[in-house]
């Protein structure tokens, strides 16, 4: 790159030199932490991608060196492409922040907030998303949309009502795969991911919607309600695989793999390989190599402190096996003869209809 | 020597009197107060005729707690196990089946919930974490036992009575 390509930019007092055609949002991304501003529908791995979810608004001070009046109004940093001299303002500007709070009201408008449920808690950008930037309540008095079920086969589970309609998986089955059967069906209100009609998704790489799913509205279902993340340690792993890198994170308990996923960057975005390309999976590695020994461990993934992942204690056996009963060892092999039961004990728990296993034995 | 504090009290080193060699007044003195704990209230509470009341705030055994319509409210969704700091909670999860509404309030439910009473510490963080209502600590103690197993409580364990299919035992549960 001729030095002339290069555009100072100014990031919430940082700068740094970026080439032409770079946008805001990837020279944030380049300074990292708390300046890049949140994404929800912009994916850098796709074409086309971004410009939907307004999550990324900032607020430009000085449009360029050459042109310093500030922009009217706050922009969408990841389809609005630097200049020379650019001054940006993202986390140290008020209307940003405002900005960002009422754009995660709007997105939680639909969304139905069953995150004890959804099998993305723990990794949903939504999550963070509203954690990091949203208000404690809401104002919406209204029901919140519904839908008639689709199913899109055996491998991924589709929940519409929690979708945000990013069209980030409709990027993919069109980049990844040769026929995309998948997309937004209606308008408005009533938008829809939908297959026309009742079609399955079954193309080698359409696994990939998954982990490109910003929310839990397309999940794995050979995973489905199986686990919480939090409590499956994340492995980097390779395998030789014909179709794809073959390069993954398994998500196991104990020596059993519960999932595999691509293996996603601090943007939660997929890793490239060490090749330059991105490291998308097959439906192959993705949802039926679960057996511990397909796979070469490269050792444990790197997660951040701050999330939920590293918080599960719950590693290799606990609460996976039965104690060992030292009674009998003791007592030459007598059982005990009698022994107390709750449901005799217990004030609250009266249970009628149970016949408890610490009932005494031989009376 | 100086005194560090002005608190210190210079011994008495005068020879007793007579009396005071006779230690009569000092011993109707304890004795007064030995016999004068007959007339005290007894702080004696005589376990197992008579319980002491627990506090409103007694953090005992766990119950699972069933919404109006009997449905339990629990869905696995793994805050409790996760907050829990004695890593004694653990849950398989699984899928409402259709015709199970009746059963299960939301679309997942705990298939196995148990909770290892030998390492609760019964800090109730668990319920401090629960978003369902769905776990409560009561004012039970968990009673003891000789096995080790006995003290994994099962779901059917920590379950409250339905109040539709099982009213009568409900009702005593809650006291009425």
């Amino acid at each position: 790159m001729s030095e002339q390509n290069l555009f100072k930019v100014t990031i919430d007092n940082i700068t740094i030199d970026v080439p032409a055609g770079t946008t805001i949002l990837q020279a944030a991304r380049k300074i990292g932490g708390q300046v890049a501003p949140p994404a929800m529908c912009y994916y850098s791995k796709l074409q086309g991608s971004g410009g939907k979810c307004r999550t990324c608004l900032v607020e430009v001070s000085k449009g360029s060196e050459k042109d310093p009046r500030p922009m009217p109004k706050l922009v969408a940093s990841c389809r609005t492409t630097v200049m020379d001299g650019m001054e940006v303002k993202n986390i140290t500007s008020e209307k940003v922040i405002d900005a960002r709070a009422s754009i995660v009201e709007f997105l939680l408008i639909n969304h139905p907030l069953d995150c004890p449920i959804c099998d993305q808690a723990g990794e949903c950008h939504l999550q963070d998303l509203s954690f990091d930037h949203g208000k404690s309540g809401t104002r919406f008095e209204f029901q919140k949309r519904t839908f008639k079920k689709h199913d899109l086969g055996q491998n991924i589970q589709l929940h519409m009502t929690r979708c945000i309609l990013c069209y980030r998986c409709v990027f993919t089955a069109d980049q990844l795969t040769q026929k995309r059967v998948h997309g937004i069906l209606d308008r408005g209100d009533h938008a829809e991911i939908a297959t026309h009609i009742e079609k399955s998704l079954d193309n080698e790489f359409i696994g990939n919607v998954i982990d490109v799913c910003p929310v839990g509205a397309l999940t794995d279902k050979t995973f489905r309600f199986k686990n919480r993340v939090w409590f499956l340690k994340p492995m980097d792993a390779h395998r030789d695989c014909p179709t794809c890198s073959g390069r993954v994170t398994l998500w196991n308990r104990g020596d059993e793999v519960y999932r595999v996923t691509a293996r996603k960057d601090e943007w939660g975005e997929i890793e490239d390989t060490p090749d330059g390309k991105p490291g998308w999976i097959c439906n192959t590695c993705r949802f039926e190599t679960k057996n511990a020994k397909d796979w070469v461990i490269e050792g444990p993934r790197a997660i951040s402190r701050q999330s939920v992942i590293s918080q599960g204690h719950y590693q290799g056996t606990v609460g996976m096996t039965k104690p060992n009963e030292t009674f009998g060892a003791i007592n030459e092999g007598r059982t005990p003869h009698l022994l107390m039961d709750i449901h005799d004990e217990s004030e609250v728990n009266k249970h009628s209809g149970y016949t408890s296993k610490n009932n005494i034995e031989n009376a | 020597m100086q005194a560090l504090t002005n608190r210190a009290l210079s011994v008495n080193r005068k020879p007793m009197t007579f009396w005071e060699r006779l230690y009569l007044i000092n011993i109707i003195k304890g004795m007064f107060i030995t016999f004068g704990h007959m007339f005290k209230k007894q702080p004696t509470v005589r376990y197992p005729e008579q319980k002491r009341e627990f506090s409103p705030v007694f953090r005992g055994l766990h119950v699972l707690n069933r919404d109006e319509e009997g449905r339990e409210r629990c869905t696995a969704c793994g805050l409790c196990a996760v907050a829990c700091p004695a890593e004694a909670i653990t849950m398989e999860a699984a899928e409402r089946k259709e015709g199970e509404e009746h059963l299960y309030r939301e679309e997942k439910y705990a298939a196995n919930y148990e909770i290892n009473m030998l390492r609760c510490i019964f800090c109730g963080l668990c319920e401090d974490a629960c978003p369902k209502d769905a776990i409560y600590l009561s004012e039970t103690f968990a009673p003891a036992n000789f096995t080790r197993k006995g003290f994994i409580y099962e779901k059917q364990d920590l379950l409250i009575p339905n109040v539709t299919t099982e009213a009568a035992a409900f009702g005593e549960a809650k006291g009425v």
